[in-house]
């Protein structure tokens, strides 16, 4: 068992009167594999933030090494061999790999001029030491994700770290390139450095860390050695989610015809023929590893590939879908990953958030009807249970819960007969979620929506829909039914197509 | 190694600029006389010094609309100041026109930094707000040659070579091509040989992440508009010494001019970009074109639909470039 | 207290700040020079003079709406005029009553030209910056330079002087007491008003501006949207060029410069965010009257040009800077 590396004690931090954290305790023990498991809004990204030396907590306190920091800045976090790595990675794109890496250490150094040859020399060492061939003089931009991150860990060693955070680092990256950074993890641990390995894929868990703490609403709710732990038990920790007894029943109404039918669907590179029929009222989970192109069958139902090959009817009738107005017009309507950034116009009122896809369609000679845009915006608040005093107030007010429900609600008015959800109840509070489901099986149910469900969560997934595709490299390679399945048996599927 | 860097931006606009210079001789070959060269050289200089200024605020992500403003500004107090104090120095005028000019450049600086606004709109501002004050305070009078501090007229004639052409008359090439290409070796250092050039680079590329690996991205800053400032303050005391004149109202417009040679020469509008090179070469492809539509028999009044259709092109050329990267 | 100051300084009551800017500026000049500011042919020649920078403010606004920017509104505005001024000459010569006394449709076919100049410079610009996906910024410096530099090709050099009656009577003319410039700037603010907050086309355009991504997420039609925009801003820019030319009665390549500096002033002041998804009608209106009784109040009070200049320069830097100051309390 070894010793403390740093600790965080009882530590809040709130920001303009959302609390981030609340009271949270960790500790990380040196040159352990640790990893934070939590869900998107869960408060992991203010704690690395907090060990980094970016935030100050509210209250509670920061060791390191045994001895309490007052005031831990970045450039302390540093000193103390704290390096992190974010998602983005913080490379320089237009910059060369080269300097890339060897930059924040001439820095540090206290540089003023740059000497070019010790600056290769040290690029070199970094890459060797990793092991990895990657060429000095290109460009970051021209790097693939893979490679940028490699870039990141090789930058962040460079300063000979005790600690090293990594922020999702397994997001973007395919299979195999996970196996390698796998890989590297526990090289780096070898060397004495502990790794504090930031994540929402239970998979990877246990595929990589030592020890594990869960975090939930900003404090922790579970923490210990791995071993102690199941899927099951962690994917409950995380989410909040019971697993409640009934599944999503759902029985084709007598005589009715299909509402979505894809035959050969074929995008180069992403999708190769996707075969699929939905009937009205389905609810249809779909998952896979990242590349499988479960996205990407969004964005090619959605129309934003144009160039797409294969048939797709709506209601018997052939859509073009050239055109996301093209989709929109069938009926097929998407709600994005990110709602912050593809979602949402954060700074305008819910009622235009709501309008957004509508106000074409609300206007009569080129003049919007705002009596009726106001009912339709109110009717919707009403109908998606959205909390607010009133539909003036900007959207970026709301919770994630609420937020997500404005941008369903949005294409709830476009009456909807395919409602394709990415991801739809990411970063959302427990209680949030467990209502936006409900009310995506009434809309299934009520209205006779054909609803796909594309998620990471596979609890929700078994939950919710009635039958699970499962894709892998643009295929769809398993179909089960939700009440013959279990959470488990999904997770051993995907990884087995790893 | 860097070499393939250069052979993207750099060297694309040298074979065009090559090209160009082939068309027009072919056009008329009286452009390849030596006249017509040196005489092209020499209207490089003070563009060129300061386009120098207006990379290094673009690379750094901003952008400064201001400079020619200051340049004038610096000029016209100047020279005012010496023909009203009898002075006929030149390092010293210099010195001056340099400070008034980095010292607006802070107020630019300062605006950006400490207020975080857009710096087109910053830099207008200030533009306006300097160029009303030169004109409206101190004064619309122009100095004209024979008012002029002789030092400058001595110092801005200083010549390289002196030729005599056919027809008796004498044609040089100008000493202040050595000042324009001290100043781009100089800023050339800044910019590829020390940690704040670098710095520059990085703010542009990623500003958070700069500030996250710790560049000191309010010492970068103030080092980019003080230095565009300087830049330009220096650049237009020259001209009124290469001139003979100093006109309150000149390098009306000049901005846009200026930052279609910088765009021209490589860098890119959302930073991160960009060479002293590149630039160079882009200025130099905008007075050539400029220039020369004269001996092409073409009247100067196209001048301006021609400049624009080169900003537009190469923006087009390189905006794909840019954007691809956002996106 | 602070409750009231927190209201008063709220992002929201920009129009009520720019209100009192504008009474405050009044009473100075009224103060100031009591005689000369309030007797009516001041305040009356301001009503002429106004209306062509506020369109051309309005036609930066419009831009920015979708976080572009039009810096050729000044280079339309005078190839629009010399244009028409072109038209007429080579109807009914350069001067004599031909000219002076022409047909209404022969001025009609003056002015179409000078819209349709509008039109197709705004046309341009969409396609820039819409299809081609050039930065605004650069795309309209670049064709800014071409539509002056097409000016300057087309005069040679020198003002295009001599218009119709009709024409003159654009820039200079009365209607029941009413300057003509202002009933057709209220007219086209008034539609570019309803246009912003009444139709889709407005709604969508803000849309755009606040997040790309997501309007396109959201089916919004952005290649259309903001193509429009700039065919919008193009001939608001013309119709300004027929006023300046019909108030001057004449028309040159570099008229008007300082114009663009000063639209951009007063599209920030009234409230557009330069980044995208904010701006309105009526703060321009405000701050282009505060801007002109403060230009007015200066020039009677002896000042030059230069120093109106050196006025609104400090003007929008202290405007920005106190935009900045106010979302840091927030």
């Amino acid at each position: 068992m070894s010793e403390p590396l740093i600790s965080l004690c009882e530590v809040s931090k709130s920001f303009g009167g959302v609390q981030a954290l609340a009271g949270l305790s960790l500790t990380l023990r040196r040159g352990e594999i640790h990893c934070l498991a939590g869900e998107n809004g869960s408060g992991k990204s203010t704690l690395i933030k907090i060990i980094a030396g970016i935030y100050r907590p509210d209250s509670g306190s920061v060791l390191i090494d045994g001895e309490t920091i007052t005031q831990l800045d970045p450039i302390t976090a540093i000193a103390h061999g704290i390096q992190v790595i974010y998602q983005d990675f913080s490379l320089f794109p237009t910059l060369t790999v080269a300097e890339n890496l060897a930059l924040p250490s001439e820095i540090h150094a206290g540089r003023r001029l740059v000497r070019w040859r010790h600056v290769h020399q040290l690029a070199r060492a970094a890459l060797a030491r990793l092991g990895i061939d990657i060429d000095l003089a290109a460009n970051v931009e021209t790097l693939s994700t893979a490679e940028r991150q490699l870039v990141a860990i090789a930058r962040a060693l460079m300063s000979a770290p005790r600690l090293l955070v990594m922020d999702e680092p397994t997001t973007t990256l395919t299979g195999r390139e996970v196996e390698r950074l796998f890989a590297i993890v526990r090289d780096i641990q070898r060397q004495g450095i502990a790794v504090l390995f930031v994540s929402h894929k239970i998979r990877e868990m246990f595929d990589i860390s030592e020890r594990i703490t869960v975090i939930r609403n900003g404090c922790v709710v579970a923490a210990g050695a791995i071993g102690e732990f199941n899927e099951a038990a962690l994917a409950r920790a995380m989410t909040g989610q019971e697993i409640t007894a009934e599944g999503y029943r759902w029985m084709p109404p007598p005589g009715a015809k299909p509402r979505l039918e894809i035959r050969g669907l074929t995008v180069p590179g992403e999708l190769q023929g996707i075969d699929l029929r939905v009937m009205p009222g389905e609810i249809i989970g779909i998952s896979g590893l990242l590349g499988s192109g479960r996205t990407e069958l969004a964005l090619a139902l959605f129309g934003l590939r144009p160039t797409h090959q294969g048939e797709i009817r709506v209601d018997g009738r052939a859509a073009a879908l050239r055109s996301v107005q093209q989709a929109v017009s069938a009926g097929i309507t998407y709600v994005p990953e990110d709602r912050l950034t593809e979602g949402l116009f954060l700074t305008q009122t819910i009622n235009r958030n709501l309008l957004a896809a509508s106000f074409e369609a609300l206007s009569r000679y080129f003049l919007i009807d705002f009596a009726r845009a106001r009912r339709a915006s109110a009717d919707m608040i009403a109908e998606m249970q959205i909390t607010t005093p009133s539909g003036e107030r900007p959207v970026m007010e709301l919770s994630g819960g609420n937020q997500q429900r404005v941008v369903i609600g949005r294409w709830l008015m476009r009456d909807a007969r395919v409602l394709i959800l990415n991801g739809p109840t990411v970063g959302v509070d427990v209680g949030s979620k467990a209502g936006i489901h409900r009310r995506i099986r009434d809309l299934a149910e009520s209205r006779g929506v054909a609803v796909l469900m594309i998620s990471d969560d596979l609890p929700e997934l078994v939950q919710n829909c009635n039958r699970i595709l499962i894709l892998h490299r643009g295929k769809i390679v398993e179909e089960v039914m939700a009440e013959a399945t279990t959470e488990a048996i999904l997770s051993e599927i995907l990884k087995a197509l790893s | 190694m860097r070499l393939s860097v250069l052979r993207r931006s750099e060297t694309v606009i040298a074979l065009v600029l090559l090209a160009a210079m082939l068309l027009i001789g072919l056009i008329n070959p009286a452009f390849w006389n030596l006249a017509n060269l040196f005489s092209l050289a020499r209207s490089n200089v003070v563009i060129g010094i300061m386009a120098l200024g207006v990379l290094t605020v673009m690379i750094s992500g901003g952008i400064d609309v201001s400079f020619p403003a200051f340049a004038v500004a610096a000029m016209y107090l100047t020279v005012r100041a010496m023909v009203a104090w009898d002075w006929q120095g030149v390092a010293g005028p210099f010195v001056m026109a340099t400070a008034i000019g980095l010292a607006l450049g802070l107020i630019n600086a300062a605006f950006v930094y400490g207020l975080r606004m857009i710096p087109l709109i910053v830099t207008l501002g200030t533009g306006s707000l300097v160029r009303g004050f030169l004109l409206g305070v101190v004064g619309t009078s122009q100095v004209n040659i024979d008012r002029m501090p002789k030092s400058l007229i001595a110092f801005g004639s200083t010549e390289l070579t002196s030729l005599s052409d056919p027809a008796g008359g004498h044609f040089a090439l100008s000493a202040m091509l050595l000042i324009y290409l001290a100043m781009a070796l100089l800023v050339h250092f800044l910019l590829t040989h020390t940690m704040l050039g670098r710095g520059i680079y990085a703010l542009g590329s990623d500003g958070e992440a700069a500030r996250r690996v710790g560049f000191d991205r309010r010492l970068t800053i103030f080092v980019v508009y003080a230095l565009a400032g300087a830049l330009a303050g220096f650049a237009g005391l020259l001209h009124g010494a290469m001139i003979w004149l100093a006109n309150p109202r000149d390098f009306n417009g000049l901005e846009l001019d200026v930052i279609a040679a910088v765009v021209l020469g490589g860098a890119s509008i959302f930073g991160g970009r960009g060479s002293v090179l590149g630039t160079m070469l882009g200025v130099f492809m905008l007075v050539m074109v400029s220039n020369s539509l004269i001996i092409m028999h073409i009247a100067t009044t196209w001048q301006r639909v021609v400049v624009g259709f080169i900003v537009i092109i190469a923006t087009a050329a390189t905006s794909w470039r840019d954007r691809r990267r956002i996106a | 207290m602070q409750f009231t100051m927190r209201r008063l300084f709220g992002a929201d009551n920009n129009l009520l700040q720019l209100a009192l800017l504008t009474l405050m500026i009044f009473a100075l000049m009224t103060a100031l020079a009591p005689d000369k500011f309030l007797r009516p042919y001041n305040l009356l020649s301001i009503t002429y003079v106004a209306p062509e920078l506020g369109l051309l403010s309005i036609a930066m606004m419009v831009t920015m709406l979708s976080g572009g920017i039009d810096l050729s509104v000044i280079g339309i505005a005078n190839l629009s005029g010399i244009l028409a001024g072109i038209f007429y000459h080579a109807d009914a010569g350069a001067r004599g009553p031909e000219l002076t006394a022409m047909a209404p449709l022969s001025v009609l076919g003056g002015i179409l030209i000078a819209l349709a100049t509008g039109v197709l410079g705004g046309a341009i610009n969409g396609v820039l910056i819409a299809r081609l996906r050039i930065t605004p910024i650069l795309a309209t410096i670049g064709s800014g330079q071409i539509f002056t530099g097409a000016a300057l090709v087309l005069t040679g050099g020198p003002a295009i002087v001599g218009y119709p009656d009709g024409w003159g009577f654009i820039g200079n003319g009365a209607v029941f007491g009413i300057a003509m410039p202002l009933l057709v700037f209220l007219l086209l603010a008034g539609f570019v008003a309803l246009l912003l907050t009444r139709t889709a086309f407005g709604i969508n355009l803000a849309l755009i501006g606040t997040n790309p991504k997501a309007a396109v997420f959201a089916g919004l039609r952005l290649v259309r949207t903001v193509f429009f925009s700039y065919v919008l801003s193009g001939t608001l820019a013309s119709v300004a060029g027929v006023i300046l030319s019909g108030r001057t009665n004449a028309a040159k390549s570099d008229y008007g410069v300082s114009y663009l500096l000063q639209a951009v002033l007063i599209a920030v002041l009234g409230g557009s965010n330069p980044a995208g998804g904010r701006g309105s009608v009526a703060g321009i209106i405000m701050a282009l009257l505060a801007l002109m009784l403060l230009s007015s109040g200066m020039q009677l009070l002896r000042f030059s040009n230069f120093m109106v200049d050196l006025v609104w320069g400090a003007f929008l830097l202290a405007s920005i800077a106190l935009n900045a100051l106010r979302t840091r309390v927030r």
